[in-house]
């Protein structure tokens, strides 16, 4: 097959992933063919592959998340990694312990990966400017939130086989959404026409700029894409009051059941999680047989393994 | 101490006297005797051929963090710094912590000034009482004490009213307001630029309008008061047309720009390295050549610094958590040269009026000029003087510079300041 032979050629040499806009397509691509050779590794019995033995991943956690630290956990004791947990809910202050205090501390334990989210975009370039393991970003502030990128890639490659030509709507609140950031851009690489959708005042400064189309009107895109990826409203991140009311914003920019049915009928349905349900979407939709939201969440752990086991690999090759 | 100092055969730049020609200075008792040919003796001759001899440079924007932050900088540090880069006198902000709100305060930066004995050191005082933007601070207390302005920087005066009622109050004592153009409502929790940089480096931004609405809505309050204002760090071209049309309407107002906003655009923030996270924010090329042209059409009154220096420890936060700032004082005079002259902006003598007349015109005292009986501050300058701009050397206490490594040119050579020597000697 076509797709196993690029494996063989490629040589991922990066042993960060920062964000997928410095990405080309052939190494997103990379990314998601070697997610699809671990993906038969959850299926086994003994789900648990050698590659990280004797390695140690620090899940460095500075926000609330729940499936996406999990799912890293699960992707590297999959690969036979330690995991350490590092929670911290509070950002770094003048006074006190740095995020690069902390990450020295960190790697002075010994630890190969560190895996960060964090509310301040640009935390995992700085931090992998300052410490010698690998830096995989679980999340930014509003810039990029990478693995969730490839994971919508490679669920809708799976899908439809290829993003070529496909179009894709990317609904909700741009201006303050990472994973808007980070779909964009592997999405406009691998050849899709993205459109954001949002009333004006959840979208950032010169979107204009951004490789994308802009609508204010679900209505208007609704039944001309292959895709539509439903941004989870956070209120935590919401400025100000940005739409009136979750009444109006839902009636504008909502994925009913009665939009659905102007929807191509094998349209996609995708969203980040977690849902509010009835807010972005009804539940009947969420739930309905157009939603590959579960699929997201599974694939997520191949490409999040993927990730792992290509970082490692690289850093390995440096060492000699 | 010798009582007599003789420069003799520079090129003697006196803007406010429009003099620009070969020739002599003579300072005798701490004042200046004579300019012109002059064949004498004296205790100290310097010989200024190939040099530019001129009034000290005056910097009314400098942040020296005492009281409060004398880990960043001290009034002695920055002072050092100060003369060193061919400044005379600077004004200290008082955005200090605690700030400075009343005449002790003004009285303690004076006296630390005098200790340090480098440049005369001025102060302007808070507007408002804790610089809340709620209650007036005592401006006139604080201007017997020797305030030369007054000004919340660091942030502007939000309520509309309180700015009122400070414009007002100041004619009493027939001082200035100077202002940090930023309405928070609009810059909110920004930290750049608000534009495709911040969109795509997931940064919270500051909107041009920020200044520009603050700046528009001061510029009704100056029509009504006719009190004088001054605009501080513009950095935008919507605020370089308000200034030219307050300037058509005659309104004594006037506006300074710094050497960042001169020098670099937003595009610099790319790699998140937070020397270039300053407040106003770095801007677009086209804000960047508006601002050139402002200058070049003589809109711009003063050339400051906006000296800020910072903590390495707090530089290296995430951007979003790091402080505002740029310490660029000890380069700034070459910074000015590679933005305005080198490209023919503008030349000596105005670049020279930006930094002497002008601003002491401002801040209201009878400096910046070289006329016969006059303090005796005066700067040689080498002007093909080349360098590399190195922080490790400075003798700010703050390495928060992102011109380190720059070539530029044109270098203090002589700071004298009251007829001493301060620098140079």
């Amino acid at each position: 097959m076509a797709l196993k032979r690029k494996v063989k050629q490629f040589d991922w040499q990066s042993k960060h992933l920062l964000g997928l806009r410095d990405l080309s397509a052939e190494h997103i691509s990379f990314i998601l063919d070697t997610a699809e050779g671990f993906e038969q590794i959850s299926t086994r019995s003994v789900k648990k592959a050698p590659p990280l033995r004797g390695r140690v991943v620090v899940n460095l956690f500075f926000e609330d998340s729940t499936r996406t630290r999990n799912s890293f956990a699960l992707a590297a004791s999959r690969l036979s990694a330690d995991v350490i947990e590092f929670t911290q809910k509070t950002s770094s202050v003048s006074k006190g312990e740095t995020l690069l205090d902390t990450a020295r501390n960190l790697e002075s334990m010994g630890v190969d990966i560190v895996v960060i989210r964090h509310g301040a975009a640009g935390a995992p370039k700085l931090l992998s400017r300052s410490i010698n393991a690998c830096v995989v970003n679980a999340g930014d502030g509003y810039c990029e939130h990478p693995t969730q990128g490839l994971l919508d890639v490679y669920t809708i490659r799976k899908r439809r086989g290829t993003l070529e030509g496909l179009k894709i709507a990317i609904v909700g609140d741009i201006a303050h959404s990472r994973v808007a950031r980070s779909d964009m851009w592997a999405m406009t690489k691998l050849g899709a026409e993205v459109t954001f959708v949002a009333p004006p005042t959840l979208m950032p400064a010169e979107v204009e700029k951004l490789p994308v189309k802009i609508s204010y009107s679900l209505d208007e895109v609704i039944d001309k894409v292959d895709v539509v990826n439903m941004l989870r409203i956070q209120f935590e991140r919401l400025g100000g009051n940005p739409f009136p009311s979750v009444r109006e914003y839902s009636h504008y920019f909502g994925l009913t059941v009665e939009r659905m049915k102007r929807a191509k009928p094998d349209i996609l349905v995708m969203h980040p999680g977690p849902i509010n349900r009835g807010l972005e979407m009804e539940s009947e939709v969420a739930d309905g047989r157009n939603s590959v939201i579960l699929d997201q969440v599974r694939n997520g752990l191949a490409v999040r393994m993927a990730v792992l086991f290509l970082v490692n690999q690289a850093a390995a090759k440096q060492k000699i | 101490m010798s009582s007599e100092i003789l420069i003799k055969n520079g090129r003697v730049i006196d803007p406010a006297n429009s003099r620009d020609e070969k020739c002599d200075v003579l300072i005798s008792d701490g004042k200046i005797a004579e300019v012109g040919r002059i064949d004498k003796n004296a205790d100290t001759i310097i010989d200024a051929a190939g040099k530019l001899v001129t009034p000290g440079l005056i910097d009314i924007h400098v942040h020296f963090r005492e009281p409060g932050d004398e880990e960043e900088e001290t009034i002695a540090s920055g002072s050092a710094a100060a003369v060193a880069a061919g400044y005379t006198s600077v004004v200290c902000m008082p955005n200090t912590n605690p700030p400075i709100q009343s005449e002790t305060d003004v009285e303690y930066i004076h006296r630390k000034g005098r200790q340090a004995r480098k440049t005369h050191v001025y102060t302007m005082g808070s507007i408002t009482r804790n610089r809340e933007g709620v209650e007036l601070a005592e401006m006139g207390f604080m201007t017997e004490a020797g305030a030369v302005g007054f000004t919340d920087d660091g942030s502007g005066v939000q309520d509309p009213a309180v700015m009122l009622r400070a414009l007002k109050y100041a004619a009493m004592f027939n001082t200035f307001i100077a202002q940090h153009c930023q309405d928070d409502s609009f810059a909110r929790d920004g930290v750049m630029n608000a534009g495709y940089n911040s969109t795509v480096l997931g940064l919270p931004g500051i909107d041009p309008l920020a200044e520009e609405a603050m700046l528009w809505r001061d510029i009704q309050l100056v029509k009504k008061t006719k009190v004088r204002y001054h605009a501080q760090h513009i950095s935008t071209a919507g605020s370089v047309e308000l200034i030219r049309q307050a300037k058509k309407m005659s309104l004594p107002i006037t506006c300074e720009v710094t050497p960042h906003h001169l020098l670099f655009t937003d595009d610099c923030c790319a790699d998140y390295d937070t020397n270039y996270k300053v407040n106003p924010p770095l801007r677009t090329a086209a804000d960047v050549e508006a601002l050139r042209q402002a200058v070049r059409e003589g809109l711009v009154d003063a050339l400051v610094s906006d000296h800020a220096p910072h903590l390495q420890s707090e530089k290296e936060l995430e951007f979003l958590a790091a402080p505002f700032g740029i310490a660029s004082l000890e380069c700034t005079l070459g910074l000015y040269v590679k933005a305005l002259i080198e490209p023919k902006i503008i030349d000596w003598p105005g670049l020279l009026r930006l930094l002497t007349v002008n601003p002491a015109r401002i801040i209201g005292v009878d400096k910046g000029t070289l006329s016969p009986g006059k303090q005796a501050d005066v700067t040689i300058i080498d002007p093909g003087a080349q360098y590399t701009v190195d922080t490790a050397a400075f003798y700010s206490k703050s390495r928060n510079c992102p011109y380190q490594g720059w070539k530029l040119k044109a270098k203090a050579e002589m700071t004298i300041v009251g007829g001493e020597i301060r620098f140079g000697a």
